[in-house]
């Protein structure tokens, strides 16, 4: 199953199983089904509840409190993660905080789509990855879709925490299948988070989110082929509040060696937060300092050659590594 | 309805029950003020000082079920709704028995069916998604949204009465129109006029002129049972004033100009039309004002419990 069909499939058997859930978004119903086709076929099992909406960000994530202040649940689409800056007021000045503000803890049901990230030549304003934007906002948690975790337990867990949720998708994503791991490696999902490993300890430890995970991957592979170097990938589904699982501890131990890679541009990055967690718990015992890897400070440029370079891609994680490791 | 149109009071003044809470919405707002003239308040705060008898009429028009969103300015929209100067005090002063344990304060405050945020035009996106919600749910019901002229900034405000009217969300926006966005006149901050940008969406607009609490019911009241029975938008524009600060000590109008307002005001009109009942439900409301803030001041720090 393709990752897109799998989040389809979710979102409508959640609208089948919650009759308070709402879907709000830009060209969202039948025929069109929503700029990537991830609402295709919603509206018309659901036509009360799955409605388009103006060109209007900020009202249509302002409605979506509403209905989350009156116990419902709701989903915005995003057409454009990028335009999520437009639902930003929204989001920090009034769902997140009105978790707690109110004095006691009030649930706020509600998940916000972006389809976000580059790699299809829509320029600057339509290929940005903003996950860093709503790190360390209290009462807001970021999520990232990903191959290995199934859409509907991942808006359950979303739901399920009563505040705001951030749901990046990046949109190169979307036509990849879900959960194929090639050997020599093998993938186990275990509390929110998926570990690609070898047999045998590993030489360093990649902590990636789902839409670059892909490309991991495929580093993780050159790098095992070429320089004989074995990495464990860990994918979090949910990007912040940030935990290392557990059982990252013995990877982290055995390799001495840690590397977070997004697609964000440089600056005040996922990465720079999840490299904080890493320090405060594995300090003593790293071989170095956790390395950020990550797309080019700047912004994404539109002509294919232009944008290929400026983008996180599996080259730039391998040789990262290798300089790393001293290759 | 829950409550009756009052009857008319002679020369269409307020009934003692309003008049009261109006006078109680006063007393508790130039009360704030003294406080902070003693350094005794921790913040800022927005007095609705000459707009009370809004918030006292509206209320008149509204259920319990029905939703109400205030703003910055909102003291008189939750004295009139809950009638409980000491739990609004202790939530501004940050003391035990704060509606909000303290965190809200003057401008964030959730009870009930109740709410206000700080930040304009902010609230009508929301307020029509709770619309969206009682359309469904509680049909009948509607969302109350209070907002001032200076709110129409905003681009959010369009986004949502765009969208009201074209589903249909039972959305009552009442518009403060006090002249003054902080410091600047509507005329410098508002190009047209409200009614034009109601008529732009579609939205019925009734504006009002006077502060004559059952003429104002009277008119309303078929408009707002219109908002519930056919689930529509509806702008109504209050002429009013603003005679304190837009906080504290930060008015740069002329005395001149602050008087003439003054002149204007329902205290003024209802202190000369009622020479019995006044000076006596005036007192009242001040001792009681007077007690409460005694009483909230001597009580030990509110405790907010983070779940």
């Amino acid at each position: 199953m393709r990752v897109a069909e799998n989040l389809n499939t979710a979102l409508a058997a959640l609208l089948a199983r919650e009759p308070d859930l709402y879907v709000l978004g830009e060209d969202v119903v039948d025929p069109y089904g929503g700029a990537f086709k991830i609402t295709r076929g919603l509206s018309t099992g659901f036509p009360d509840r799955v409605l388009s909406t103006p060109i209007s960000e900020n009202a249509v994530t302002g409605i979506a409190a509403g209905l989350a202040l009156s116990g419902d649940l709701a989903i915005v689409e995003i057409m454009f993660g990028d335009f999520a800056a437009l639902a930003f007021d929204q989001l920090l000045n009034f769902a997140s905080k009105s978790v707690s503000m109110y004095g006691s803890r009030l649930p706020m049901r509600m998940v916000v789509r972006c389809p976000v990230g580059g790699g299809r030549g829509y320029g600057p304003t339509h290929s940005q990855s903003l996950q860093k934007h709503f790190v360390g906002i209290p009462d807001l948690a970021v999520y990232e879709l990903s191959p290995f975790h199934d859409n509907l337990a991942v808006f359950e867990e979303m739901f399920a925490r009563g505040e705001p949720c951030v749901f990046f998708e990046d949109k190169v994503l979307y036509t990849r299948p879900m959960g194929v791991v090639e050997p020599p490696f093998s993938v186990a999902v275990s509390g929110g988070v998926a570990r690609v490993s070898l047999d045998g300890p590993p030489d360093c430890v990649v902590i990636a989110p789902g839409g670059v995970a892909h490309r991991a991957l495929a580093a993780m592979r050159s790098l095992l082929v070429e320089e004989e170097i074995a990495c464990t990938l860990l994918v979090p589904s949910r990007l912040y509040p940030f935990d290392l699982p557990d059982d990252a501890d013995a990877d982290i131990r055995a390799a001495r060696r840690v590397f977070v890679v997004e697609e964000s541009t440089a600056g005040g990055t996922w990465g720079a937060e999840v490299a904080h967690v890493v320090h405060r718990r594995h300090w003593g015992r790293l071989a170095q300092p956790v390395t950020l890897i990550h797309s080019a400070g700047g912004v994404i440029p539109t002509a294919a050659h232009l944008e290929r370079a400026a983008l996180v891609n599996e080259s730039t994680i391998h040789s990262a590594i290798t300089e790393a490791l001293g290759g | 309805m829950t409550q009756p149109v009052t009857a008319v009071s002679p020369a269409g003044t307020p009934d003692d029950a309003d008049l009261s809470l109006m006078l109680t919405i006063r007393a508790f707002e130039l009360k704030l003020l003294d406080l902070y003239g003693k350094g005794l308040l921790n913040g800022t705060t927005h007095t609705c000082l000459g707009q009370e008898y809004i918030p006292v009429a509206i209320e008149g028009l509204l259920d319990p079920r029905d939703h109400v969103f205030s703003n910055h300015r909102g003291h008189g929209h939750y004295l009139a709704r809950f009638r409980d100067p000491a739990g609004l005090l202790a939530e501004i002063m940050g003391r035990e028995g704060a509606v909000c344990a303290g965190v809200g304060g003057s401008q964030h405050i959730r009870r009930d069916r109740f709410l206000s945020t700080g930040v304009q035009g902010e609230s009508l996106p929301v307020a029509a998604g709770v619309a969206l919600h009682l359309k469904r749910a509680e049909p009948g019901r509607l969302a109350c949204v209070y907002v001032g002229d200076g709110t129409f900034g905003e681009g959010a405000v369009y986004e949502a009465l765009n969208i009201a009217s074209l589903w249909a969300l039972p959305l009552l926006v009442v518009v403060e129109n006090n002249g003054i966005a902080q410091s600047t006149p509507t005329a410098r901050h508002l190009a047209g006029s409200i009614a034009g940008r109601a008529a732009a969406f579609g939205i019925d607009h009734h504006l009002i002129g006077t502060s004559d609490v059952a003429e104002i019911r009277r008119t309303l009241e078929p408009l707002v049972a219109r908002v519930r029975s056919r689930s529509t938008p509806l702008v109504v524009e209050f002429v009013t004033r603003r005679l304190g600060p837009h906080s504290k000590g930060d008015d740069t109008r002329p005395a001149g100009a602050v008087q003439a307002l003054r002149e204007q005001d329902w205290y003024a009109w209802c202190a000369a039309a009622c020479p019995g009942r006044f000076p006596r439900l005036d007192a009242e409301a001040r001792a009681h004002i007077d007690a409460v803030a005694a009483e909230v001041t001597a009580r030990g720090p509110s405790r907010w419990v983070q779940s």
